[in-house]
């Protein structure tokens, strides 16, 4: 088992023949994900990577059967894009591009939750399931197949994490990186329940940083809803406040969304919070033997 | 990005915001000029940076006739000004604003933000004007209206009225007044892709009517593609120029005050990175983010910013390579070996996408002072080791 995604998801890319969609394309195909065509304006009918491409993602999805959109679009197109797949009925779309306007993931988050369409992302690696299913830009070959789910803002983080993790002998069911935007799809609270009932997933790995309150949302629904053992990292506890650090999302706003914050409310919900990203492989171990 | 006061007034205006009249100067002799044309009877004189807490720092100041006006611009324009938003090294005031004096009767605060929890424009307002406005939520929240607006419906009269009734206005006329400002607010907000807007204070005339004395205005960077005229109003003079040089090889760099130079690929990780830092009881000089698309030159550039900085007394290189080709990063190094004259130890990390051909590319480059550390735990622990001289 995993959560969201799995070698039988029928995955499509929005950006298909474009240069980045190209490449990333390719490298999840190689991975082993069911990718069954594409979508670029007036290109449809050619074929590419081996599969369909489609002028419109409704046309994309009629003839494919896909649930799951990987979105590679240039920024100014992300909206538009998001609200597409939505209305062409896909499920999740799996957001990877950086540097969306604010405004329109608003407004493009509003319509695919009117939609029923999850959204992961923007400015995020993707999702993984370990060695079935990689939607996203994460190397492949870190993310042995395992019992622990990981949840990340960051994407070389998801790599640290997860490669860690690995070192110490354990594996990854699915791995997320929701992304460091200040809007989002899916973040810890969504996720956070998938993994509690996901009957593989025997430990939780989440990665946050400064910025926003979602850590602290988090806090809440783990004390009441998660069962299972969460090891956290919080990144930024020594960025200066008021400076966007790298992530759009990442700013402390006067006394509002520090590292500390959010570390004391994940201990006080019970998560074991680590200093540095370099001791999350030797937390889980010691959670788990 | 964000903009001078002066530049917010300019937009306001276009939106039919009201706002006093003024004219923006770079010289004392303009700024006696501007004042004439003004008109009086007293004019404000303004330091424009972009930094809240002016007022209190002496950068605004009343003048009652023009030898004031001409005598107040002398003290400002030149000086560095300090307030708790500038740092203790203050900022360089090179800019004027002499604006027209307004009949005050009474200050309020009006913002518009994005609330990141609702996901969408948050309308902010108190009768608290003139004060920080974060200490107004920390011990009287109560006299804070938030109103969120969701831009699929646009400014509603509801709105307009939970805004009115929120701020106790009883008057009619006034009522209709604050609508109307906060409405055309909004307008602008939405249209130019503003990511805040703070109005500290928002001044009731003896007339009822309100203007706003103060304007600070954040813009959404990703959207400054579609938005050229905002785009046109950036001062670079205002921002850090380590910042704008690194910006222009896509680096994300932010300077910090410590002594172990920083190059990591992605935010997360350098956050991260120079947290490790820290708990191993070293300093972090600074955040540098290489990205996605570093190669052989961007690491050089990385290198020579790091290096500008006298305080550096380690740089820690810690790649994780996704993306990112530790084979590219390792050739990187030993570029900007070449360019510049790395003069203290570099402790390398690379893990990921051929980190293996790094190594190897690193091994054979035979670069005194390199160090390699073979996880985030033992580079980071081998910088703090290197900084202190051990």
């Amino acid at each position: 088992m995993s959560i969201l995604v799995n070698k039988d998801t029928k995955v499509i890319v929005q950006g298909f023949t474009g240069k980045e969609g190209s490449f990333h394309a390719e490298q999840c195909i190689d991975y082993g994900t069911n990718i069954v065509g594409g979508v670029t304006p007036n290109k449809g009918g050619q074929t590419h990577l081996g599969q369909p491409v489609f002028n419109t993602v409704a046309e994309a999805v009629k003839a494919t059967g896909a649930t799951v959109s990987m979105i590679f679009v240039p920024p100014a197109f992300v909206g538009d894009a998001v609200m597409e797949a939505a209305e062409a009925g896909i499920e999740l779309a799996v957001i990877i591009t950086e540097g969306a306007p604010v405004k329109d993931m608003q407004a493009a988050k509003a319509h695919a939750t009117k939609h029923g369409m999850m959204t992961i992302g923007p400015n995020c690696p993707g999702v993984i399931t370990a060695e079935e299913c990689k939607i996203g830009i994460m190397p492949g070959m870190i993310f042995k197949k395992g019992n622990i789910g990981l949840i990340s803002k960051s994407g070389t983080l998801t790599y640290e994490g997860a490669n860690q993790v690995c070192n110490e002998g354990y594996g990854i069911t699915t791995a997320v990186g929701i992304g460091g935007d200040p809007i989002i799809g899916l973040s810890y609270n969504q996720i956070l329940p998938m993994f509690e009932a996901d009957p593989d997933t025997e430990c939780i790995v989440m990665i946050g940083e400064i910025g926003g309150d979602l850590e602290i949302q988090a806090a809440k629904l783990i004390k009441e809803q998660i069962t299972k053992p969460v090891v956290a990292f919080i990144a930024g506890q020594t960025a200066p406040k008021g400076k966007t650090m790298g992530h759009a999302g990442a700013i402390v706003s006067g006394s509002a969304g520090t590292a500390k914050e959010k570390m004391e409310a994940l201990e006080a919900a019970g998560v074991k919070v680590v200093v540095s990203p370099a001791e999350i492989g030797k937390a889980v171990k010691e959670l788990l033997s | 990005m964000n903009i001078h006061e002066y530049q917010a007034k300019q937009i306001f205006a276009k939106y039919d915001v009201p706002v006093p009249k003024g004219i923006m100067v770079e010289s004392v002799k303009d700024a006696v000029i501007a004042a004439q044309e003004l008109g009086g009877p007293v004019w404000v004189v303004k330091a424009q940076i972009h930094a809240g807490g002016r007022g209190l720092g002496g950068g605004v100041k009343l003048a009652k006739n023009l030898d004031e006006v001409e005598a107040l611009a002398n003290e400002i324009l030149g000086m560095t000004l300090v307030t708790h938003q500038t740092g203790p090294e203050g900022k360089l005031v090179q800019k004027l604003y002499i604006e027209d004096g307004a009949d005050i009767q009474s200050e309020l605060y009006l913002s518009v933000v994005l609330d990141r929890k609702l996901e969408m424009p948050l309308i902010m307002a108190s009768t608290e004007g003139g004060m920080n406005i974060e200490d107004v939520a920390e011990n009287t929240p109560e006299l804070i209206v938030t109103v969120p607006v969701d831009p699929a419906i646009g400014f509603q009269g509801f709105h307009g009225r939970e805004l009115a009734f929120g701020l106790g206005i009883t008057d009619k006329a006034e009522q209709k007044n604050i609508i109307t400002f906060a409405q055309k607010l909004f307008k602008l907000y939405m249209e130019l892709d503003a990511e805040m807007i703070e109005i500290n204070p928002l001044v009731k005339t003896g007339k009822g009517e309100f203007i706003a004395l103060d304007g600070k205005m954040g813009f959404d960077n990703s959207a400054l593609g579609r938005q050229p005229e905002i785009a046109a109003m950036r001062d670079l003079t205002e921002e850090d120029p380590d910042e704008v040089e690194a910006a222009k090889y896509g680096l994300s760099y932010v300077a910090l005050d410590g002594e172990i130079g920083c190059m990591v690929n992605g935010a997360g990780l350098a956050m991260g990175t120079m947290d490790t830092i820290n708990h191993m009881g070293g300093t972090p000089a600074n955040f540098l983010d290489v990205g996605g698309s570093a190669n052989a030159e961007t690491v050089a550039k990385g290198f020579e910013i790091i290096l500008k900085n006298p305080n550096v007394k380690a740089i820690f290189v810690n790649i994780f390579g996704g993306i990112v080709r530790c084979d590219r990063i390792a050739n990187g190094i030993i570029e900007a070996t070449k360019i510049t004259d790395v003069n203290v130890p570099v402790i390398v990390r690379l893990d990921g996408t051929n980190a293996p051909e790094a190594a190897e590319i690193l091994k054979n480059a035979n670069i005194a002072n390199l160090i390699v550390g073979d996880d985030l735990g033992d580079g980071a622990a081998k910088a703090v080791a290197a900084a202190k001289g051990n």
